[in-house]
């Protein structure tokens, strides 16, 4: 039977993990590769590295990151944050990565997911889709794409923009609302559904995680296929497992034996 | 005595390397890893291994830029009966021709064609994508004490095309996602999963372990 994927993802900052990872007694709990190490262990179904190195230069580190994780862990990796080129993303893959996320570059340019899915393959390109809620509470639901962590609006349609990446060979959609990003109230369930109901490929929902209801809520009302969480995991509040037997009560098929 | 797991610009193979060897040490059947893109190294190695990310023609295409891989492969595979592991795209290479956006040539070692998943429920999404459990058509050594069925471990699957084989008996496991999709493939000394052994956890480095101490 298949089932839904419970993604732990960490923010790297020049090869470090920012803010650090507190669930595990780690050695260095800056180290990504521990932490992915730890989460591997814990049962995460994938891991998902967003790089938000900014110099340039330093871009390269995260490569070595990716390396090492696939020397030490057998589960998928999927890696986003400034892949622009072709050729960054041939490099990732070479490294260990399993997808790659794109963001901002195929807001930019739309034919750089074409070219992506036909060179990989769509099943290994990602589109990360940061969407803000634009209509007003009362109005039926509109979201627009946000750039550069939601500061710059764009004026594209989130649906509209999902079905043409999707066309153009996405094989999933990495969903954020900026709105309820770091709020811990929950995912915005009906952008989730929303995306997910419009799209044929899988919606990993993201952004606004706070409890395991929220985790639940995203799968049976949002209609995504993944949930990913950051800070509920990072900080110990609740382990890989809690929030996978959780879910399993509440009805998802769950994969526990990892 | 080598494992050869073939470099033809197929992303991935650090990894797939890595689950190898820790596949062999932790079984007791250690042997040497290589990473290689040269046709005699793969027609002295003991087993072969080709792996594959991407689209069906790009593959097909990074493999024939190898040059004599494609027979080096024929030879100690098809003719040379050495135990062969295809993964993912380096499994659907098995087949005839695959349908991935254009039609290709496959190495033509399995009885039919890659063509895009088309699942009974609509609702289903494509790539399947996550992961599933096996459901073993028939007994292979591959599969040996690795627990299969709705209980059963878990293997990852990422992909949009299966390859649909013509012969009942060359298809050793199905995975259930609205209808049963190929999993495993397997004739004579050939074997080929659908699913990536090394990014699956328990399963994975068991299958790998059955592999190498596979004596077809």
């Amino acid at each position: 039977m298949f089932k839904v994927r419970v993604i732990p993802c960490l923010d790297v900052k020049d090869g470090r993990v920012v803010k650090g990872v507190k669930f595990v007694d780690l050695v260095d709990a800056g180290d990504p590769v521990q932490a992915a190490i730890a989460y591997d262990a814990a049962g995460a179904d994938e891991l998902t590295f967003l790089d938000i190195t900014a110099s340039h230069e330093n871009r390269g580190i995260i490569l070595d990151v990716v390396r090492r994780t696939a020397e030490a862990c057998f589960m998928p990796v999927t890696v986003g944050g400034g892949v622009r080129t072709v050729d960054d993303i041939r490099a990732l893959l070479r490294a260990g990565a399993d997808k790659v996320s794109i963001n901002t570059a195929a807001v930019k340019d739309r034919s750089f997911v074409k070219a992506a899915a036909e060179k990989f393959g769509d099943q290994c390109i990602v589109v990360a889709i940061d969407a803000k809620r634009v209509s007003s509470p009362g109005e039926p639901g509109r979201w627009e794409i946000f750039t550069h962590g939601g500061r710059h609006p764009t004026g594209i349609d989130a649906v509209d923009y999902a079905r043409e990446v999707v066309g153009l060979g996405a094989g999933e959609i990495l969903l954020t609302s900026m709105d309820r990003d770091g709020t811990k109230q929950g995912f915005d369930i009906a952008l989730t559904r929303a995306i997910a109901d419009a799209v044929t490929v899988p919606v990993v929902a993201s952004g606004g995680v706070g409890s395991l209801d929220h985790l639940v809520d995203g799968v049976r009302d949002g209609h995504a296929s993944a949930v990913l969480a950051a800070s509920i995991f990072h900080f110990g509040e609740y382990t890989i497992r809690q929030a996978k037997e959780y879910m399993a009560q509440a009805g998802l098929p769950m994969r526990l034996d990892g | 005595m080598t494992v050869a797991i073939v470099d033809y610009g197929s992303g991935n193979l650090h990894s797939a390397a890595k689950a190898f060897e820790r596949a062999a040490r932790e079984s007791g059947h250690d042997q040497p890893i290589l990473v290689t893109s040269d046709p005699d190294t793969v027609r002295r190695a003991e087993r072969v291994v080709l792996p594959g990310v991407g689209a069906f023609a790009d593959c097909r295409r990074g493999l024939d830029a190898v040059p004599g891989m494609v027979e080096a492969l024929d030879e100690t595979v098809r003719r040379g009966g050495r135990p062969f592991l295809g993964i993912c795209v380096g499994m659907q290479l098995m087949a005839e021709r695959g349908r991935e956006y254009q039609v290709t040539q496959g190495l033509g070692w399995i009885a039919g064609e890659v063509d895009r998943i088309t699942p009974a429920d609509p609702n289903l999404k494509i790539p399947h994508m996550g992961w599933n459990t096996l459901n073993a058509r028939r007994l292979h050594p591959l599969l040996e004490g690795i627990p299969t069925g709705p209980d059963g471990l878990h293997a990852y699957f990422v992909h949009s095309y299966e390859l649909k084989a013509q012969h009942e008996d060359d298809l050793v496991a199905q995975a259930d996602y609205g209808g049963a999709l190929t999993a495993i493939v397997g004739r004579d000394s050939m074997v080929g999963t659908q699913f990536h052994p090394e990014k699956s956890q328990r399963l994975g480095l068991a299958l790998i372990a059955n592999f190498l101490k596979w004596k077809p």
